[in-house]
């Protein structure tokens, strides 16, 4: 059910995410102050806004579970935050190494972007040792979700708390001021945020295809594990 | 400490040389590279868990209609016998 339609989004993720490697490197000019260097925030920042996203999706996922109780939300919620917390280490490390190139320290503690940032990376790291502290699937499922609804609804007031304070050193990226970015780089932008955004999804489809066939193995093995007339079960211990 | 990490700031700052920006622009790129070639092979090694298993469980089925079809062929006998 997952499934469907994999094969060619896998290949538009990877089109695409080619078409943007090429755009970074051989059509985006050189930024004035920052020079190639700048040429991480081509995977930074799409990195960093789909993450963000993606916990907004699962907060939107987890809602639509509570209100219909469909575990397949769930699913879908577990998935997106799960994907964006992987995606927020490849934002916390590009971001720690461009710092590093740009300011010089591998981390700046009185910058209100990558505090908050990290804030919220952490607060979604403790959503595994939650959900899993619970036993019962129904309020593990529940629990997460509520969890998962108070995350997602912070992620967009965190955003607009930092926007509205005033920085010094972090970039804007649609700054208005200033004339923003220019035709190529943001052109070069927005098709590198189109190809993490595709790579969010087909990876988060991947993973929720894996999980609903591994999910409908152990009802199958469950359903075979019923002892046969006569005879005596011969299938191996469940694999979690 | 402030004054010397806002004179470390790149406003206004030159360029870096390639040769140096080079590296750390390789070094964030292959970081993300790495995370994604590390979550494909951990997700390929779920599937073939998955495949397995599903092997498994295709072998244990068979075993089962073999040996169900075996126990009919055997009341069979003895009803006709």
């Amino acid at each position: 059910m997952y499934g469907k339609g994999l094969r060619t989004l896998s290949i538009a993720t990877v089109a695409t995410l080619a078409l943007a490697l090429s755009l970074t490197f051989f059509y985006a000019p050189l930024d004035a102050d920052q020079g190639f260097i700048q040429k991480i925030f081509y995977l930074h920042v799409p990195l960093a806004i789909v993450a963000l996203l993606g916990f907004v999706a699962g907060g939107v996922f987890a809602v639509l579970h509570l209100r219909s109780g469909d575990s397949r939300w769930d699913a879908y919620s577990y998935v997106s935050i799960h994907m964006s917390v992987i995606f927020g280490v490849a934002v916390l490390v590009t971001g720690s190494i461009w710092a590093k190139a740009s300011w010089g320290h591998w981390w700046v503690w009185d910058e209100p972007t990558l505090v908050s940032f990290l804030i919220v990376f952490l607060m979604y790291a403790t959503y595994y040792p939650f959900r899993y502290a619970i036993e019962d699937r129904e309020r593990q499922a529940r629990y997460a979700s509520v969890f998962a609804v108070t995350a997602g609804a912070f992620v967009p007031l965190n955003f607009m708390a930092v926007r509205m304070a005033e920085s010094l050193v972090h970039p804007r990226t649609f700054a208005t001021a200033n004339g923003g970015l220019p035709g190529e780089m943001m052109l070069t932008f927005l098709v590198s945020f189109a190809a993490m955004g595709l790579l969010w999804t087909t990876l988060v489809k991947f993973e929720l295809t894996a999980k609903s066939a591994s999910g409908q193995l152990k009802r199958l093995r469950r359903a075979l594990d019923a002892p046969a007339p006569g005879g005596t079960s011969r299938v191996a211990p469940e694999v979690s | 400490m402030l004054a010397s990490l806002l004179s470390s700031l790149p406003v206004g700052a030159p360029a870096l040389p390639l040769d140096e920006a080079g590296k750390y622009v390789a070094g964030a790129y292959v970081v993300f590279l790495v995370l994604l070639v590390v979550y494909v092979a951990i997700m390929a090694a779920k599937v073939q868990r998955i495949e397995r298993e599903l092997r498994e469980l295709a072998g244990f089925a068979e075993t089962r209609t073999e040996e169900k079809a075996e126990r009919e062929a055997e009341v069979a006998e003895v009803g006709g016998g």
